[in-house]
C-alpha cells in the first residue's frame, strides 16, 4: 500500500463479503424450495428469495468494484484520494440502500423487473449514491500526476456502469419495450462496461504479479476491450430474438453473440501468457490464483457456455430455461466474482501489513469455491436440458417437468454447500489478515 | 506488430460503430413499418395489468416472452394451454387463481396467494391476452400445443 486512502477499500471489501454471505444463503432457500422443501414460503416466498439473491449478487460485486477503485486509483495516479470522508459517507449509503431494498422485497415492495427489482425512489439515491463515487474516483485520477490507461479503463467502465443504469429508469407501457430497454442496463452491463471493469483490474493485478512491462500489458487491455464492444454491443440482439421485436436480431444477435467468446478467449490467453512471460514472482500466490483463475473460468462460463445457447436455432428451446441459470452462475462468478476475489486477496495483505501470501486455507477455499461452482453449474446444465428436452420437445407438462428434474436440485445444494465452505474459508482468511493500518505503508509490496 | 496506438483506434473505433449500428437497429426495430410489439391494442387495462404483474414481481417465479425466473410455467400463451384443459374456461381458471385468499399448490409448489379483486384479475388476463397476441418470431410455436396447431394448419 502506497496511500493511507486506499485502506477505505477494506470497508467495502467487507461489505462485498458480508452480502455474499446473504447472497448464498438466499440461493439455498431457493435450491431447498425446488426440491419440495419451501417450508420458508410464508416469510420467503421464492419470488423474494429470488429477488434477495440477484440483486445482492449487484451489490456485492459493485461494492468490490467501488472497492478496487479506490485501491487502485490512488496508486495508479499517485496521490491520495481527494476525500477519505466522502469515501466513508458513500459506503455508508450504499450499504442503506442496499439494505433498505433488500428488506422491501419482504414485504412486496419492489418493480418486478428482472434483475432490477429496486423501487423507483430507491433508484433515485442509488445515483446520487453512484455519482459521489465517480466524482471521488474520477477527481482523483485527473487531479493525480498519471492517468494510465488500466485507470482510464477501469474509471470508463464505472462511468459507462453508472450511465447505463438510466434506460433502466425508463417508464414503458409496453412489456416489450420495457425488457428491450431492461437489456440495455443488464446485457450492457454484464457483456460490456463490466468486463471493462474486470479488465481494468486484471491488467492491474498483472503489471503486480508478473512485472511484465505495463506498455504491454496495456495495449492487449485495448485489444481485449475493443473485442468485448465489437462483438458484446450488437450482442444484445441474443436477448431480443424472442421477446417479440424484428427478425433483424436473430442474424445481427447471432453473429455478434456467436463472436462473444473471443473477448473472453483472448483475456484468458492474455493473463497465462503473461504470467509465463513475466520474470517477477510475487510471493501473493493466492491473488495469482484468482486472479488466472477469474480470466480461465469466465472463458468457460461466460464464453463457451454462454456460445452454448446463443444461436437463434437452439436458443429458441432453451429461452426461457434452467440452461440460462447454468451459464449465469458460472458466468458471473468467473468473470466477476472471482476478480473481486482476486484484488481482495492481492490488497489484504498490503492493507493490513500481514503477509498470508500463500496458506492451506487459502487454497481449500480457492478449490472448493471452483469445484463447488462448477458442480452447481453442471447440475443446472443437466436439469435444464432435460427440462428443454421433456418440456420444449415432448410438450410435457411444466409441473411434471419440473418433478422428474428435481433430483438434480440435491446434486446442486450438495455442491452449493462446497462451495459456501469455500467461501467461510476465504471469509476466514480475511478475518486473520486484521484491520487495515497505516503501518503497512511501510511495508514493502 | 500492433501498438498501443493502434490497439486504442481498435477500441475506440471498434466501439463507436458497433454503438451507432446498434442504435440505429433500435430505431428500425420500433419504426411504425417494421414494429411487432402488438403496440396498436396496448390498451388501459393491459398497462393496469403490467402494473399488477410488476408490483407483485409475477417475474420472480414465472417467465413471460421467455423471461423471468424459472420456478413456475412460461405465462406467454397461458391462456390458450389452459383453455384446452378446462374446456376453454383459460381466463376464469387465471382469475380464480388471482382471486384466491388461499396459496394455489399445483403439483405441492406454492404460489402466494394475493386475493386480487375481480377488477385486478382481469386486468391481469387482458395483459395476458395482449401479450399472447404478439408475434414472437416462432417462439410461440415451442411455448405453446395450440400455436403450433394453428401454425401447422
Amino acid at each position: 500500500m502506497k496511500y493511507k486512502s486506499q485502506k477505505v477499500a477494506y470497508w467495502f471489501f467487507a461489505l462485498s463479503m458480508l452480502l455474499l454471505v446473504l447472497q448464498i444463503t438466499y440461493g439455498f432457500v431457493m435450491g431447498f424450495a425446488r426440491i419440495g422443501f419451501d417450508n420458508l414460503h410464508e416469510f420467503i416466498p421464492f419470488n423474494t428469495a429470488r429477488a434477495v439473491h440477484t440483486n445482492l449478487l449487484v451489490v456485492w460485486l459493485l461494492s468490490g468494484f467501488m472497492g478496487a477503485a479506490y485501491y487502485i486509483i490512488p496508486e495508479e495516479a499517485q496521490r491520495e484520494l481527494v476525500s477519505v470522508k466522502l469515501a466513508y459517507v458513500q459506503l455508508i449509503s450504499l450499504a442503506l440502500v442496499g439494505v433498505t431494498a433488500i428488506v422491501g422485497f419482504h414485504f412486496n415492495i419492489w418493480e418486478g423487473r428482472k434483475f432490477l427489482e429496486i423501487p423507483r425512489p430507491l433508484d433515485y439515491l442509488v445515483v446520487v449514491n453512484v455519482l459521489l463515487f465517480l466524482g471521488l474516483i474520477l477527481t482523483t485520477l485527473f487531479k493525480g500526476k498519471r492517468q494510465t490507461t488500466t485507470a482510464l479503463v477501469l474509471s470508463m467502465g464505472l462511468l459507462f456502469a453508472a450511465l447505463l443504469y438510466l434506460p433502466g429508469m425508463l417508464p414503458f407501457d409496453s412489456q416489450v419495450t420495457d425488457s428491450f430497454f431492461r437489456w440495455w442496463v443488464v446485457h450492457l452491463w454484464v457483456e460490456g462496461v463490466w468486463e471493462l471493469i474486470m479488465g481494468g483490474i486484471l491488467s492491474f493485478l498483472l503489471i503486480k504479479l508478473t512485472g511484465v512491462d505495463r506498455e504491454v500489458i496495456e495495449k492487449w487491455l485495448y485489444v481485449i476491450v475493443g473485442l468485448t464492444f465489437l462483438s458484446g454491443v450488437l450482442g444484445t440482439g441474443h436477448h431480443y430474438y424472442y421477446i417479440g421485436v424484428n427478425k433483424i436480431w436473430l442474424i445481427v444477435g447471432g453473429i455478434f453473440s456467436a463472436l462473444e467468446p473471443l473477448a473472453f478467449l483472448a483475456m484468458a490467453l492474455f493473463a497465462v501468457n503473461m504470467y509465463r512471460k513475466g520474470e517477477k514472482k510475487h510471493p501473493n500466490k493466492l491473488a495469482l490464483y484468482w486472479t488466472l483463475g477469474a480470466a480461465i473460468v469466465s472463458f468457460v462460463g461466460a464464453g463457451l457456455l454462454g456460445f452454448a445457447h446463443t444461436l437463434p436455432q437452439t436458443n429458441i428451446y432453451t429461452h426461457g430455461t434452467l440452461v440460462t441459470a447454468m451459464h449465469g452462475h458460472l458466468a458471473f462468478w468467473g468473470a466477476y466474482g472471482m476478480i473481486v476475489l482476486a484484488i481482495i486477496s492481492y490488497s489484504l495483505p498490503n492493507m493490513t501489513g500481514r503477509k498470508l501470501y500463500d496458506s492451506a486455507r487459502g487454497r481449500m477455499a480457492f478449490w472448493l469455491a471452483n469445484i463447488g461452482m462448477v458442480g452447481m453449474t453442471v447440475a443446472f446444465g443437466v436439469a435444464g436440458v432435460a427440462q428443454v428436452y421433456l418440456e420444449r420437445k415432448f410438450k410435457m407438462d411444466f409441473m411434471l417437468v419440473q418433478k422428474e428434474i428435481a433430483v438434480h436440485f440435491v446434486v446442486l445444494v450438495l455442491c452449493a454447500t462446497m462451495f459456501a465452505v469455500g467461501i467461510t474459508l476465504y471469509i476466514i482468511d480475511f478475518y486473520k489478515h486484521g484491520k487495515p493500518s497505516d503501518e503497512a505503508l511501510e511495508i514493502q509490496e | 506488430m500492433l501498438s498501443k496506438k493502434q490497439a486504442r483506434a481498435f477500441f475506440l473505433g471498434g466501439t463507436l460503430v458497433t454503438f451507432l449500428v446498434f442504435i440505429g437497429l433500435t430505431i428500425f426495430s420500433f419504426s411504425k413499418e417494421n414494429d411487432q410489439t402488438n403496440r396498436e391494442n396496448l390498451s388501459a387495462d393491459v398497462v393496469r395489468g403490467k402494473e399488477i404483474w410488476e408490483s407483485n414481481n409475477c417475474m420472480g417465479c414465472h417467465t413471460i416472452l421467455g423471461e423471468g425466473a424459472y420456478y413456475a410455467p412460461e405465462l406467454t400463451k397461458v391462456i390458450d394451454r389452459l383453455n384446452i384443459r378446462y374446456d376453454g374456461n383459460g381466463e376464469e381458471v387465471i382469475k380464480s387463481i388471482l382471486m384466491s385468499p388461499a396459496p394455489w399448490q399445483p403439483s405441492g409448489r406454492k404460489m402466494v396467494a394475493y386475493g386480487m379483486t375481480e377488477q385486478e384479475a382481469s386486468d391481469v388476463v387482458a395483459f395476458f391476452n395482449w401479450i399472447g397476441k404478439i408475434d414472437l418470431n416462432g417462439f410461440d410455436r415451442v411455448i405453446s400445443p395450440l400455436a403450433k396447431e394453428k401454425i401447422n394448419k
